[in-house]
């Protein structure tokens, strides 16, 4: 799909809306539909079509799949190191009312911490599987 | 009106349904199961669920499509047809149905404020979200406070299918590319 110049602009264009729109899912979960899940998803499928279009060497060299599998392990670190830090300060595993002087704060900060780890977590397991998939068709299948 | 909305996408997600079954074009099937989940989504829509319509959207219609694509890449286009006729699976499918059916009559009403289902925990989510948790979205307060744990551990599951792509797939291409160099 290298050679389809309208595709390729287009692409271009739409790319950072796409990111963009993600981390708004990300991060205005608690207020709008979306959180974490629907987030690492939009990000992950960005991420996918710049594979497709511009192939997959070059999203290889733009997103490392070393720092995408690393992603994958911090993403569930953050998550469930949340609840060892609440437990830390002296809580139940993930009571996040401790976070913070007001528990509500509390309540509040966690969720959006959690989120951030699940976020990462299925986003990098995402591109990981296209990484797999796409590597074995030998670049017939990412270009 | 409402009801005329969902008979239409009620249909077409039957329509859909009987097409993926009678295509023997793997790659016309795969489309077709996104329309199908594209269609779930705005059921989930006219149905008030918000964040699993968005999640049906991203996931069902979005990376599904193109990750059953990308494996259709590695294999043939065409479905074989079967050699013998499906007696004994359709018999099964068609008892299994039946049984739902029946038991559907006993399900209570969608929207039905005296289900069983809204007279447990539900209420007390909805009080005290507001004030308790401080958010006012009730389903993200539910999966990543009320329910964290169950939510840790699909982050889990997640992490493990991740892991294991990464382990069956990731290292043959590798071992591949070190026999070409």
């Amino acid at each position: 799909m290298k050679d389809l110049l309208i595709l390729r602009v287009v692409t271009k264009f739409l790319i950072p809306f796409i990111i963009l729109f993600g981390l708004y899912v990300q991060f205005h979960g608690d207020y709008g539909p979306g959180g974490g899940f629907q987030a690492g998803v939009i990000i992950a499928a960005g991420c996918i079509l710049y594979g497709l279009v511009f192939g997959l060497e070059t999203l290889r060299r733009a997103i490392p799949p070393s720092i995408v599998q690393s992603l994958v392990a911090i993403g569930l670190t953050i998550y469930a190191g949340t609840g060892f830090v609440t437990v830390l300060m002296g809580g139940r595993f993930l009571d996040y009312a401790r976070l913070a002087h007001d528990p509500a704060h509390g309540h509040h900060y966690g969720i959006l911490i959690v989120e951030l780890g699940v976020g990462i977590t299925v986003s990098a397991v995402m591109l990981t599987i296209y990484y797999g998939f796409a590597g074995r068709g030998a670049g017939k299948a990412g270009g | 009106m409402e009801q005329v909305v969902h008979i239409a996408l009620l249909a077409l997600l039957v329509a859909t349904a009987l097409l993926i079954v009678r295509m023997r074009s793997i790659l016309a099937v795969v489309m077709l199961s996104g329309i199908y989940s594209f269609v779930m989504a705005s059921i989930f829509l006219v149905l008030d669920a918000v964040d699993v319509a968005f999640t049906e959207a991203a996931v069902g219609a979005g990376i599904t499509t193109v990750l059953g694509l990308m494996a259709l890449s590695l294999t043939d286009d065409r479905e074989k047809t079967p050699a013998h006729r499906p007696i004994l699976p359709l018999a099964v499918v068609s008892i299994t149905g039946a049984l739902l059916l029946y038991a559907g009559t006993d399900m209570p009403l969608i929207g039905d404020p005296d289900a069983p289902i809204h007279g447990h925990v539900a209420p007390r989510y909805i009080e005290e979200t507001p004030h308790a948790i401080g958010i006012p979205n009730i389903v993200t307060s539910v999966l990543a406070d009320y329910r964290g744990y169950d939510t840790l551990g699909e982050v889990g599951v997640i992490f493990t299918a991740g892991i294991g792509v990464m382990l069956l797939l990731g290292r043959s291409t590798r071992r591949r590319k070190e026999d070409e160099e």
